[in-house]
């Protein structure tokens, strides 16, 4: 290391942090230096978010102790150690010398004060000013986080500003009082990649600005590459490497942080190649990376065929407000006239950011919401002229798999129970001994052991829920599966191998995925064909490579320049984004116009748009 | 906003209107008031009931008697008791303030009592403090509302003397009906503070305020609270309501000239127009007072003063 004792302005020595009799952190060193910025990465449960609050000494609230280890913190002129501090001087410090800010910013602001008041309170608290003067001051730190129309936003509550605009006035607030030092606990996760892309540019400027030192907690590689000085790995507790970005990056030291970046999906890295590409994975064996498993093209789509399903020029709109007499004033197009076909073993994926409608087209294919106007037809067959026998037969072929897979299995039956139920549902076996056995088999598809039918989803991983969503997606024998955000609660070195399993089953029992996503790097992995949508309509659609590598539609590429690459050597190739996504609701008679496609080259569609650069 | 008042006070209209007819027509089928009066007396005749029921104006027919008794409450003139004639609204006006303030002092002693405690069982969770607080709030649970009265009376107004037993006289007449009703309130509010803080305390912002730098009691009673109101606000409205009718029984054993007593010895007499007047003015009660409730929601929290 070559930090000198001059620069320092934390240190981390031996710190262990217990929950009652579970330790979560062990003997974790660490320094971070002034004006620069510490990435402290890991996946769930590697102790990187304990490790923040231990450090803001808010971790006693939730019931840590701290049976060793010292956190150094600079002060003017002495140095403190923050573990040893009482609560009353902790008080004095935090917020006013070290601040954070947090992963949702949907729920960090409390939401019965106005943001002036919650500004105001800060600078109330550790500058000694009056409520004026804090007041003037709330509104001069909201320009500095380039929020437009800052007076106004002072008398406005939380409800009423989007999650990027919140986000900002967090970090505002951590600012307030000119900090040493901002821990930045997962700020952009919840958020959309333009916003986000925003929100890190923020940050950036501002930590030159004022020249603090930043924690930067995530689990995101992308944003480590983006923003961090140095890195700190941590795995199960442990600080398992530390260095400077680019050596992370470059040359990984330790057996874990080599197959965390291996698994970590690159934008860019499919260049040139037609089809998706199923890789092997690099996994750990005892504590030596091995690779696993085959590299092969994903060759399964056959367009030769009729299309699976057609989606044809779909419609879906909801009430938003309503009247006295509760007729319909305002009303969000959630789905405006969208069409496109998925063809038998075809992965179609649909990237979006939040509102852009790409989970409403999934539930209304499943049958879970009514269009407007529109239609899907599965097999040839119009679903507005199917029987009763032949949706219920629909719903058995198309099967959902979605993103929480904590809160898709019921908690208190087993994962057997849950696994056969569509069987049963479905009457596709009545015997007992057969529905084991199949519900044994679908387990060893998903790379479980059958013998855990038995027990009860609380005593799964994340990643181990996920496959036992699939295998229950699985048991009706469906052809379409819609995956909506299936890999976005995953941690990245489970989510490559879910990745895999997708491909795999797609392989093997010829099945058609509608993948809704907004992770463009894991997109482009795994589809054949991509359509980006924006305020409920394609903007382009096309295949992985149209899409990717000769994007056409200035949307696509704001949303591919807003992605963050995991390569600390391509920074500052972005494009800086403004603004924010506008909203779908509009009075009713006002409907939003329909942009028609064109179609650019065989296959490639593209809305029409007044980009001047086209 | 107004239009919502508006709406509000028709439902306020009908519920009263609904109420009252339920009574009357209930109370009706209970007996003869003619007969509960000349009890006693000697060579009643059946003309002499008949004279008398036309004295009370019960040989109207029915939907007249009971749309007098429903204007009572525009006019503020619910004609004279059957017993003893005296005007309903000189007994009203007598004992309503009589339950009101009882009511009141009782449930304002409760949430005084229960907020602090309830914050504290919250924010030791599971320690010692906590156990306490639920295992006391549990006892007082268990406590008969009468029974607690009557052993109230028993120590404090016969054996000790330290209180007058029974009646309303003076602020030290209020000590013991309050006290009979918080603690039983009370048992029920520090369970619903602490549930409620408990989830206040889990949110994001409650981390956020910590993590400011903000002292204990400002996260907890400036931050949090603010957040629990609506739950709490809720609870004490519709507490408010079935106070005002579970006040029958304490006032009894209080001697306690309220609502409560009036509405009981009413009923004994086939008192219909004290009945009648008693009820609808506590319905009304009770439905403003959750209409206040409503109001009060916008009030603490901007999402829902918004529409």
């Amino acid at each position: 290391m070559t930090s000198s004792a001059t620069d320092e302005l934390l240190r981390v020595e031996n710190l262990s942090v217990r929950f009652g009799s579970s330790q979560v952190i062990n003997k974790l060193i660490f320094t971070v230096r002034a004006g620069r910025t510490t990435a402290v990465v890991g996946e769930s449960g590697s102790g990187k978010s304990v490790t923040s609050m231990s450090i803001m000494r808010l971790a006693d609230m939730a019931g840590a102790d701290y049976p060793e280890g010292r956190i150094l913190f600079q002060r003017d002129d002495l140095a403190i150690d923050l573990i040893s501090a009482d609560q009353p001087s902790m008080r004095r410090i935090r917020g006013n010398e070290i601040a954070m800010i947090f992963q949702e910013p949907m729920t960090s602001l409390n939401p019965v004060f106005t943001i002036g008041d919650q500004l105001a309170e800060v600078l109330m608290l550790h500058e000694g000013m009056s409520k004026s003067q804090a007041l003037a001051e709330a509104e001069r730190l909201l320009t500095l986080v380039r929020l437009p129309d800052a007076k106004s936003l002072l008398t406005r509550h939380p409800h009423q500003l989007s999650g990027g605009m919140r986000q900002r006035v967090m970090i505002a607030m951590a600012l307030a009082c000119r900090p040493k030092l901002l821990i930045a606990d997962e700020p952009t996760t919840a958020l959309d990649v333009t916003v986000q892309a925003q929100i890190l540019t923020i940050i950036k400027e501002l930590q030159a600005e004022l020249g603090m030192a930043v924690i930067f907690i995530t689990h995101d590689m992308g944003v480590v590459a983006e923003m961090a000085d140095d890195v700190v790995v941590m795995w199960k507790g442990e600080k398992v490497e530390e260095g400077p970005v680019e050596q992370i990056f470059a040359a990984p030291a330790h057996p874990y942080t080599q197959v965390l970046l291996s698994a970590v999906p690159r934008l860019g890295s499919m260049e040139g190649r037609a089809l998706p590409l199923r890789e092997a994975l690099t996994v750990l064996e005892g504590d030596k990376p091995t690779l696993l498993g085959e590299t092969r093209d994903q060759d399964t789509a056959d367009y030769s065929a009729p299309p699976l399903l057609q989606v044809e020029d779909l419609l879906v709109r909801f009430d938003i407000k309503k009247d006295f007499f509760g007729r319909a004033t305002h009303r969000a197009t959630a789905v405006n006239h969208v069409s496109f076909e998925i063809y038998p073993g075809e992965t179609l994926a649909l990237v979006g950011e939040s509102g852009s409608g790409k989970s409403t087209i999934g539930r209304t294919i499943q049958q879970l919401q009514e269009p407007i106007s529109g239609d899907i037809r599965f097999d040839g067959k119009l679903l507005s002229q199917m029987s009763r026998a032949e949706r219920q037969r629909l719903r058995r072929d198309v099967q959902y798999i979605f993103q929480d897979p904590f809160a898709s299995l019921d908690p208190r039956k087993t994962i057997g129970y849950s696994i056969a139920e569509p069987i049963r549902t479905h009457g596709l076996l009545d015997n007992n001994r057969d529905i084991e056995r199949r519900v044994g088999d679908l387990l060893e598809r998903v790379g479980l052991n059958p013998n855990m039918v038995g027990r009860y989803p609380h005593e799964f991983s994340g990643g181990q829920r996920q496959r036992i969503c699939i295998a229950r997606a699985l048991s009706s024998k469906p052809r379409l599966i819609i995956a909506d955000e299936a890999l976005s609660a995953l941690d990245v070195s489970v989510q490559a191998q879910v990745i895999n399993l997708f491909m795999d089953l797609q392989k093997d029992e010829g099945l058609s995925y509608l993948f809704i996503s907004h992770d463009m790097a894991v997109v482009e992995k795994m589809s054949h064909r991509v359509a980006v949508l924006y305020t409920g309509q394609i903007m382009e659609l096309g295949t992985r490579a149209q899409v990717f590598e000769h994007t056409a539609h200035p949307y696509t590429r704001r949303l591919l320049s807003a992605v963050p690459v995991a390569d600390p050597t391509k920074r500052d190739r972005r494009v800086m984004l403004e603004g924010e996504i506008p909203s779908t609701t509009r009075a009713v008679g006002d409907e939003p116009p329909v942009m028609p496609l064109r179609e650019i080259s065989p296959g490639h569609f593209v809305a029409e748009h007044s980009d001047p650069q086209q | 906003m107004i239009g919502f008042i508006f709406k509000r006070l028709l439902q306020a209209a009908f519920v009263v209107v609904v109420v009252s007819l339920v009574v009357a027509v209930a109370i009706r089928m209970t007996g003869d008031p003619a007969l509960m009066i000349s009890q006693g007396s000697t060579g009643i005749t059946e003309a002499d009931l008949v004279r008398i029921r036309e004295g009370l104006g019960l040989n109207e027919p029915f939907i007249v008697q009971y749309f007098n008794s429903l204007m009572g409450l525009l006019t503020w003139n619910f004609g004279n008791s059957f017993v003893g004639g005296t005007p309903v609204n000189l007994l009203i006006s007598k004992a309503l303030p009589a339950t009101l303030t009882l009511a009141f002092t009782s449930l304002i002693l409760s949430i005084v009592i229960s907020i602090p405690l309830g914050i504290a069982a919250a924010v030791s969770r599971g320690k010692w403090s906590d156990q306490m607080i639920r295992i006391g709030s549990l006892v007082g649970l268990s406590f008969p509302n009468f029974w607690l009265a009557t052993m109230l009376v028993l120590l404090f107004g016969v054996t000790l003397r330290w209180l007058p037993p029974s009646g309303m006289a003076g602020f030290e007449s209020y000590i013991m009906p309050t006290l009979t009703m918080g603690i039983i309130l009370t048992a029920t509010n520090v369970r619903l503070v602490r549930t409620t803080m408990l989830e206040t305390l889990n949110s994001q912002y409650i981390m956020v305020a910590r993590a400011k730098g903000l002292s204990e009691s400002k996260v907890l009673y400036k931050h949090a609270l603010r957040n629990c109101a609506i739950p709490l606000i809720t609870y004490f409205g519709l507490q408010f309501g079935g106070l005002l009718g579970g006040i029958v029984v304490i006032e009894r054993v209080f001697n306690w000239p309220g609502m409560g007593t009036l509405a009981f010895d009413a009923v004994s007499a086939r008192d219909y127009p004290v009945l009648q007047a008693v009820i609808m003015i506590l319905s009304l009660m009770i439905v403003l007072v959750n209409l206040i409730v409503d109001i009060a929601y916008g009030l603490v929290d901007p999402r829902i003063r918004k529409e």
